[in-house]
This record gives structure tokens, sequence and C-alpha cells, in this order.
């Protein structure tokens, strides 16, 4: 009996984990024996270098610069995006106050509204941003000058010191809505009562939503954190499209682009697997260390 | 993106084409290469070149008759109805051979695994967004050289070999060590363009020296037009054209062979000095449409050709690129770069000049002689003409057209260009044989312009990514 199970389960398994192991397990070793090697991606040849790809990536100046603004872009964006997403998905679902609870009025338009931008596809971003970005004709130079904030205009994506710092309004652009709807579906899960207790009590916004709503949405704030992380480091589509030579003075070059221009316009495509394993490393390493840090005892509710 | 190259211009000129009618998805496939690249590794095979067979006069490469042919061809700006009509003379030639046309835009992502694996296709036109890079396919030893095709004597020119129908210097990007690599189709002038209505209109003419345009600059200012229009976040490296062409002219084409060859303090010399101080002060007296260092290359084009800027630096392929924006009263033209001083070494007609959209037979090609063939074929007057008439672009074909312009003020005033210039036109290579001082010079001409960088700083930093390059032992040099 015990026997004839395992064999069950086994055959239930084979499947999946074959597939798991050709198509995600294989790629990885791969990558990673190949990052051992000198291999232009051209050729059969691909001749043993062992650590050295490695070494020489931890004296290239370019590569430390890349991981800067990941590293700058790791410590604002998801951040502010949870911030953000918390606000919105606050304001719209939950809070009591003069004894009604729910979100504001007319919330679930504002909610599509929110999701909107993150259903279009990065590239289309992309263009969009950089039609608003026009320091001559676009919409965000145009609106200060509206405004009567005309000192404020810059040449956004020409501008060493403001072009990282545009393109992560981007992201956050993108990015809030998804965790706006997010946060609205974890807020809604908390039971009402919780929210009635506190405004009996005299709670306003802000104390319901520090004290009951946000211990309560722990882990979804956790695991939001963890997935934006993985977009900073990442982020290949968004820079590509809109700065692809590394932006102004190389003030917006990221890892993952330096890792396509080794690999398909230096012809150093063991190299640029190694930059590939580094980062890997670094995106489990951020995971590890969000939950390492981070643990505490649920609340169940 | 390295545009300052001569293949990877093609590419970029190809890709606007491209993103235009692909809706931009050119890029997010590209960036899945990434991912399908890394997990492309397998056995490979070893298909020595074959033998020629028996040559004829009909037959003078010894084509094998019955022998397959698959070609590549990227189908972009310029479409691939030319190739089409090229294979059907190839045909006519040698009907029993099968033969396979590919029109494809991802030449590199499709064909990589294939040149792992070692049975790539016959014929590759290496142009596109996503394509392979010369240099390392010539270090490995995977591209065949063409002297064979260049000393066949010409398919429709009696008495000429098919290396004495072409412009000069049109295989200079191509030549590795004196071999030829590849086979640049089209002839491409790079420097300056303005409207010829625009200038009409104000009285202008196009100057021969460079303070007739400083003068003119200032005119233009007055007008209330900018004089130069560049898009920054982009294509700042467009400016490397009257870059180098100033250097070029003044310092002759061994102030840029010297670039090329990684000679010590070229880029300090004084040609380079110089010019690059005639850019810096460009930037100084503000001749720059205003935020052009925040614009992309189609925004910075768009502005020139709405009058908002006077002059707009860039290659041949803006004509074509600008279709259906440009006003129809708009006479596109090619200004040669002015010449420094009077003592410059070569005449202000002489043009900076590359072929671009490069053919290749891979060294493991089975059919390396049909693959010839068919680009004598495509190199006779006969296919030349056909590909201008329908893309209103020159090839490397000498007086394939005669003197017509198909209606193109561009098209005419390239011709002019290229027939003034004779043999004087030169070019410069260090950038697509290093890509990362291409990568360099594109950010430092990128600073150049936005004033964040002057004319000594520029080319301290670009000697500096130069002397890196040539101290690696690991990188594959070339040489001219």
């Amino acid at each position: 009996m015990q026997h004839g199970r395992f064999r069950i389960i086994t055959l239930f398994l084979a499947g999946p984990l074959a597939l798991y192991g050709v198509f995600v397990l294989s790629p990885f070793a791969q990558a990673f024996w190949l990052s051992l090697t000198s291999w232009s991606g051209y050729t059969a040849a691909q001749p043993f270098v062992g650590l050295a790809n490695y070494k020489a990536l931890m004296s290239d100046p370019a590569f430390w610069q890349a991981l800067e603004h990941n590293g700058l872009l790791l410590a604002v964006v998801p951040v502010a995006t949870i911030i953000l997403g918390l606000f919105f998905a606050g304001v719209l679902n939950v809070g009591a106050s003069a004894g009604r609870v729910g979100g504001v009025r007319g919330s679930s338009v504002y909610q599509k509204l929110y999701f909107l931008p993150h259903v279009l596809p990065v590239v289309i971003v992309a263009v969009l941003w950089q039609f608003l970005y026009n320091p001559q004709l676009g919409l965000v130079n145009s609106g200060l000058d509206r405004l009567g904030l005309g000192s404020l205009k810059q040449t956004w994506l020409g501008d060493p010191a403001v072009a990282l710092w545009s393109l992560a309004a981007i992201m956050l652009w993108t990015g809030t809505g998804f965790y706006v709807v997010l946060f609205s579906a974890a807020m809604q899960s908390i039971p009402r009562e919780l929210y009635e207790a506190a405004d009996l009590d005299g709670a306003g916004r802000l104390g319901t939503m520090w004290r009951i709503t946000l211990p309560l949405l722990r882990e979804t704030v956790q695991v939001s954190w963890i997935y934006l992380g993985i977009g900073a480091l990442d982020a290949f589509a968004l820079f590509q499209v809109l700065l692809p030579d590394g932006g102004p003075n190389d003030s917006t070059n990221v890892v993952s682009q330096y890792l396509y221009q080794t690999a398909f316009q230096n012809g150093q495509m063991g190299y640029a697997s190694a930059i590939g394993v580094v980062l890997c490393l670094l995106t489990l390493l951020l995971a590890g260390a969000t939950f390492l840090l981070s643990r505490r005892e649920t609340i169940e509710f | 993106m390295n545009a300052t190259s001569p293949e990877p211009t093609a590419t970029r000129m190809s890709r606007r084409n491209l993103l235009r009618t692909t809706g931009l998805l050119g890029l997010a496939v590209g960036s899945a290469g990434v991912l399908s690249a890394c997990a492309a590794a397998s056995s490979g095979g070893n298909g020595s070149a074959p033998a020629a067979g028996a040559t004829s006069a009909g037959n003078p490469l010894g084509v094998d008759a019955g022998a397959p042919l698959e070609v590549f061809v990227f189908k972009g700006g310029y479409g691939d109805a030319y190739a089409v009509y090229d294979e059907s003379l190839y045909s006519k030639a040698f009907p029993k051979a099968k033969l396979s046309h590919n029109g494809i835009q991802q030449m590199q992502t499709q064909l990589q695994p294939r040149f792992v694996g070692g049975n790539p296709p016959d014929l590759i036109d290496n142009s596109g967004p996503a394509v392979f890079p010369l240099p390392t396919l010539v270090a490995n030893g995977q591209v065949a050289d063409l002297t064979p095709l260049l000393n066949a004597p010409s398919y429709d020119t009696p008495g000429k070999t098919v290396a004495q129908t072409l412009q000069p210097g049109a295989l200079d990007a191509v030549t590795y060590d004196g071999k030829v690599m590849g086979l640049p189709y089209v002839s491409t002038v790079k420097g300056l363009w303005y409207s010829q209505s625009l200038f009409d209109k104000h009285g202008w003419t196009w100057p021969s020296t460079w303070d007739g345009l400083t003068a003119l600059l200032g005119q233009m200012k007055q007008a209330g037009i900018a004089p130069f229009a560049y898009g920054g976040s982009d294509a700042a490296n467009y400016f490397l054209y009257p870059l180098f062409s100033l250097a070029g002219k003044q310092g002759g084409a061994q102030a840029l062979i010297d670039l090329d060859n990684l000679k010590p303090g070229a880029w300090q010399s004084e040609p380079m000095q110089n010019a690059a101080a005639a850019i810096a002060k460009l930037a100084a007296t503000g001749m720059f449409l205003a935020g052009s260092a925040g614009l992309n290359h189609t925004q910075a084009q768009t502005a020139w050709v709405q009058g908002k800027a006077g002059i707009y630096a860039s290659g041949s392929w803006i004509e074509s690129e600008m279709t259906g924006i440009t006003p129809a009263d708009f006479q596109m033209t090619f200004g040669n770069v002015p010449l420094l001083t009077a003592g410059d070494k070569l005449p202000a007609t002489a043009v900076l000049a590359s072929a671009l959209e490069v053919y290749l037979v891979p060294a493991q090609a089975k059919n390396q002689r049909g693959a010839m063939e068919l680009l004598r074929i495509m190199l006779s007057k006969q296919g030349a003409a056909r590909f201008s008439q329908l893309t209103h672009a020159p090839t490397v074909v000498t007086g394939a057209t005669g003197n017509q312009s198909f209606g193109s003020t561009a098209y005419a005033s390239v011709a002019k260009a290229l027939a003034a210039s004779g043999s004087n036109t030169f070019t410069y290579l260090v950038s697509s044989w290093y890509p990362t001082i291409g990568k360099e010079l594109n950010v430092q001409i990128a600073n150049l312009l936005a004033g964040r960088v002057d004319g000594p700083g520029f080319l301290k930093a670009v000697q500096a990514a130069s002397d890196k390059v040539a101290s690696d032992s690991s990188i594959p040099k070339h040489h001219r």
C-alpha cells in the first residue's frame, strides 16, 4: 500500500519536475557554466577560464557604476511605490469616519484609473513618456509653464542630475496602480468590525490606517517589497527604450543594460553571463534578507 | 545602441523603420534574446568551405548548378523586393538550384543558433535591429573572404572585375587585415543636411569654410531659427560626422586611420583638437535647439523638418527615414562639412562616406560560390539600378543609375557629393572595431554637445578608452 502510493506520487510529479528541470534549472546551470568561459556567443567553442570573468567584474568601474544606479532605484522606488499604493488603497477602501466604513466616494472609478498604467506594455509606457518628457513640447514642461512654475522646467532625459529620477518616476507611475489593487484586495479581507470598533473609539482615518490596517497587511507589503525590489534590480525594458546608450554621461546605465551591451555589442557572452549570475545572486540575497529581517509572528484574524 | 560605426548605423536606420511598422516590438524581442542566447550551446559542425567547381565564361565563380542557396535578407526600410529580383536572375541562370529566400527582421536572434551549430545559411544581409558584430565573427573566423567575388568579371560591365565597378573606399569598413569579409551594398555619405527651400527663402547658400558656416549660423539665429538640432538621448553620436569630417579633412584620412589603429595620442592630434574645439564652440555659443539634450533622434529630426532648426547632422538614410513627415516642399539636401582652414589636407569636396547594408557569406556556408554569384548579380548595373529605383538609395556600384535622381533632391545631392569627392572619401572604423570605445564616444559626444565637457576633456576621455583597449590583450586588434 505504502509502496503503491509512492509510485502514484512519483508518476504525478515526474512530468512537472522534468519540465521545471529542463526549462528553469538547466538554463540557470548553463548560464553559470558560461560565466566560467570566454564564450563570444557565436561559436561552438567555449574556452574555460575559471573565475577570471568574476575577477574582472570586481574591478570593472562600468559594472559598479551600473550597480550603483540599481542601488539608488532599489532604495527609492519600492518604498515610494508601497507608500503611494497604501495611501491610495487606504483612501479607496478602508477607514471609518463619522459612522461610515468604506472608501471615499467614487472609489471604484479611481481604482480602475490607477490600474490603467499597469495594463500598458512597458514599451508603450516608455514611448508615452518620451512624449511627455520632450523638453520643448512635452506635457511635463508645458504643464509647469502653465502653472507658473517655469523655473522648475528640466531637460528630463538629457541632464545627468535628473535623468535617473525621471526614469524612477515612470517606474513609480507604472507600478503604483497594481499595488493599489493588491493592497485593496488585502484590505477587504480585514473584518469590518475592527474598523467599526475603532470608529466608536474615536480613531480617524490615519489612526485606523496606522494601527489596524498596516499591521494586518504586513505580509502583503513584504511580498510587494521583494517584487518591487526585483523590478528595481532589473528595469531593462524601460531604460533600454528611453535611453539605450546609458543616458547622459552614463548616468542611467543599469546592470541589465550593461549585460546587454557586453553580450550583444561587445561579443562577450561569457562575461555577460557572469554579470547575469551576480545579478541573480543579488536578487536572491535581497529576497532572503527581506524574509530574515522582517520575520515576525503572523497575526491571525 | 552603437550608431557611430558603419554597420550599426545601418542597424539604427533600419531599426527606426522597423519600429515604425511593428509598433516597437523590436526591442521587446531583442531583450528576449538575452535569455535565448544564453541557452544555445551545442556541438559545432565542421563544414569546410567547398572548393570551386568548373568555371566558365557564364559561370566564372564555378557555382554548382544544382546546389541549393539559402538567403536571409533584412526586410526593413529598403524592403526585400530588390533581392527577390536579383534572385530571379540567379534562378534563370541556375534553374536546377533550389533557392530559399527569407525576408526577416531579427538577423542575429534568429540565426545565432545556426552559427553556433555550425550550419549557417549561405548569404546573410547583416542589418536591422539585431545584427552580428562583424569584428567578433571575423575574429572567430566565421565569415568567408570575398576575394574570389571581387576578382571575378563584372556581371554586365565588360572588361572590368567586380572590384573595379565599386566606388572608391566602399570596402574600407569591411576590410580586416587586407581581407574583404563582407559586402556593404548601400553607399552612404555622412555630414550635415538642410532644406534647400528654406535656404532659398532666406537667400542663404551652403558655405565652403567653417567661418562661412559660423556666419550663416548667426544669420539663422537672427531669423529666429535654431541653427542645429540633435537627439541627445539616443543619437548625439550623429555629431561625430561633422567632428570626424573636420578632423579628416584637416589632417587627411590618416588622422582617422590613426584612431582606428589605436595609435598612442591619436585622439589628441592637432586636427582632432581643432575639430573638437570647433564643435565645443557651437555648444558654448548656443547654436543648438533648446532641449536637444533631452530629445531622441525622431523628435530632433521632426523639429528640423518642421523648420525649428536649420541644420541636422546625419547620414544619407535620413531621407527615407523621414518619409511621410518631411513637408513636400522641403527639398532635403546634403551639405558637406566645410573646411576648418585653407591649409587643410583634403579638399572641401572630400566626403565622410561609408557603405552599409553589409552582406556576409559565413565561412561554414555550404554554397559559398552560389552566395558570391548572387552578390555578383546584385553588384551588376542592372541589379544596382533596380535597387536605387526601388529604394531611392545609391548602391556602391559606380554610375549604375546614370543621371537619374528619382525626383529626390537628397538623392541628387548625395550622388553629386560622391562624384565630386571621387577618391577622396574617408571614414573611421574605431567604433565598430572596438565597441567599448564606441560606447565612450557616444557618452562623451553627448557631454560635448551639452557643454558638460570641453574639447580637451572630450578627447582625453576617449583617448583613455582607446588606451584601455590597446592594453587589453584579450581584445583582438585590427589594423588598416
